[in-house]
């Protein structure tokens, strides 16, 4: 089973974890969040709805901001932007 | 049709067939009530626990892995709440609480149980309201759960040779049929945990003679054993994770610090998370009816166990030699899953009844006249329901390395589980709400191993992140 990195631009990043459930999801998020830039974005897609309330609350206890919230189907699409 | 609206028609199906059930059950005969009244408050459990994703894993391992505080708050909340309506209980005779055996067991277990719920992704509660969610990890950690405890609690042989002379001698000092003492867990059981204090604050000297008539419950065992160290907890929480950068917040925004600011910065973090706070009230409240609900079942048929009820029935094959089949009166997970991968080893030729746990205590009824594993589908089908909803549910097959982490940690969970007689609601939740403070060390001990986990976990992620990242201009 793989997590997805992608540089998907300049300064934009996706992390797809469809697939994970907890804690998996939000620790990879604090890790990606942790390993790109100030200003850069990071699209994290994931399909377990638990972790959704925990990455939200992450974001803005590390003054990170969570720009959209996007549901695809089951897919939740949470884009956010480095603090 | 839409996913939505096909959605709400499985939503639907679900709650009719869950009724069907209940008339089914009534018609074969009214003393099913009392198993119906389980089905139900899980159904109760597995809508809230759904909604407010409450589940107790994540409460110590999104504090330790990304300084979210959310779910610690929220059971602290319900904590008070339940402890409130417990005490009121107490104080009409209308609790069905029993405390359990006071010692270092239930820290050693709640370490074990801590370990595996981290690794499994949710705690037993938890777990069963993922599966409501599609989650098919859930569904391993459940099974490891279920079958780690049966044999757990069957094992001897080699195991017997471990014990300490004094356990076997206590044990086979007592009145229980030594056929039925086989495993080595009959005789920590029997010869070891029997002989521990039960501790109840609302029973203890000082509080019995300084507080008289219903004050003691509420003084003891609602706001000394759990809403004055919940609310402790809370400012240690709020001290550590969040005043730092709240206060720089308030700062830029003009605001001034002191114990004003504190006391905003408390509430800010209580209010962060609106659904799981407000399920932590309702989840509190619901516990405490239910132990209320129970109780006047008992009353009403004038029993202290369904296993008497099942033997009026003519199902003596279900109970144990006491007449008894596992029914705890309350919000309870683990025992019945145990009763059920038991069920399940029996089939398989296995002999479950040759000891204390099952032969003695609990019994080993069928499955669907099983009150308390009816509670246990009653919250998937509760989580089901509010998932499918709001457009939450999808079966997710468990893959690769999380089959190995649900299988290990569902395990560990139900080794965990058996010597601390509970889990995170039975040796935890209802303890602490109830006046134990031996369900503090269970806490203690699951905290303790869910940072362990976590540390794990934290491991494991940077390996895998680095092999992600590796083609990436990216300082790793």
């Amino acid at each position: 089973m793989a997590v997805k990195f992608e540089k998907k631009g300049e300064g934009s990043y996706m992390l797809d974890v469809c697939g994970y459930v907890c804690p998996h999801p939000q620790i990879y998020t604090k890790k990606s969040l942790e390993k790109i830039s100030s200003g850069d974005i990071l699209e994290v897609v994931f399909d377990n709805p638990s972790s959704g309330e925990t990455i939200v609350q992450m974001c803005e206890s590390a003054g990170h901001e969570v720009m959209e919230k996007k549901q695809e189907g089951s897919k939740l699409i949470y884009v956010i932007k480095k603090g | 049709m839409d996913i939505e609206k096909r959605n709400k028609v499985w939503a639907f199906v679900i709650t009719g067939i869950l009724i069907l059930i209940s008339l089914l059950y009534y018609k074969s005969n009214p003393y099913y009530m009392y198993l119906v009244t389980y089905i139900w408050f899980g159904v109760a459990y597995g809508m809230m626990l759904q909604y407010g994703r409450f589940c107790f894993a994540s409460a110590s391992r999104d504090l330790f892995a990304a300084g979210v505080p959310r779910m610690a708050v929220g059971i602290l909340i319900a904590l008070v709440f339940f402890s409130l309506i417990q005490a009121g209980l107490a104080a009409t005779n209308m609790s069905t609480f029993h405390p359990a055996p006071f010692g270092i067991q239930t820290l050693i277990s709640g370490v074990i149980f801590g370990v595996g719920m981290v690794l499994a992704g949710g705690c037993a509660s938890g777990s069963l309201y993922k599966i409501g969610e599609g989650n098919g990890t859930s569904i391993l950690s459940i099974l490891g759960i279920s079958f780690g405890q049966a044999v757990f609690v069957d094992l001897g042989g080699v195991f017997n040779k471990l014990l300490p002379q004094s356990w076997v001698d206590s044990a086979l000092s007592k009145r229980i049929p030594h056929e039925k003492l086989t495993s080595w867990f009959d005789y920590y059981l029997v010869g070891y945990v029997w002989n521990k204090p039960t501790v109840l604050l609302s029973k203890t000297k000082f509080i019995a003679s300084n507080f008289e008539g219903a004050s003691k419950y509420f003084v003891g065992n609602a706001l000394l054993n759990a809403i004055i160290p919940a609310v402790l907890v809370m400012i240690i929480i709020y001290v550590v994770y969040i005043r730092k950068g709240f206060l720089k917040k308030r700062e830029r925004e003009g605001g001034s610090r002191g114990l004003g600011a504190d006391l905003s910065g408390i509430w800010s973090m209580i209010t962060a998370s609106k659904r799981t706070s407000l399920m932590g009230v309702l989840i509190g409240i619901t516990a405490g009816i239910h132990i209320y609900a129970m109780k006047g079942m008992q009353l009403r048929f004038g029993v202290r166990n369904f296993g008497q009820l099942l033997t009026r029935m003519g199902h003596t094959e279900d109970v144990s030699i006491w007449g008894t089949v596992f029914d705890p009166g309350y919000w309870y997970i683990t025992s019945q899953e145990a009763q059920f991968g038991a069920w399940v080893l029996e089939k398989f030729g296995w002999n479950m009844r040759d000891n204390v746990f099952f032969g003695v205590n609990n019994g080993l009824p069928e499955p669907w006249r099983n009150p308390a594993l009816w509670m246990s589908v009653g919250i998937i089908f509760g989580a089901m329901i509010m998932a499918l909803l709001n457009r939450e549910f999808k079966f997710k097959m468990p893959k690769g390395e999380l089959i190995v982490w649900g299988l290990l940690g569902g395990t560990l969970m139900g080794l965990g589980s058996r010597p601390a007689l509970g889990c995170n609601i039975g040796a935890f939740f209802i303890r602490v709400a109830g006046g134990d403070p031996g369900g503090w060390l269970f806490g203690a001990g699951m905290v303790t191993g869910a940072f362990v986990g976590v540390k794990f976990f934290n491991w494991w992620t940077e390996r895998k992140m680095a092999k992600e990242m590796e083609d990436f201009d990216i300082e790793l």
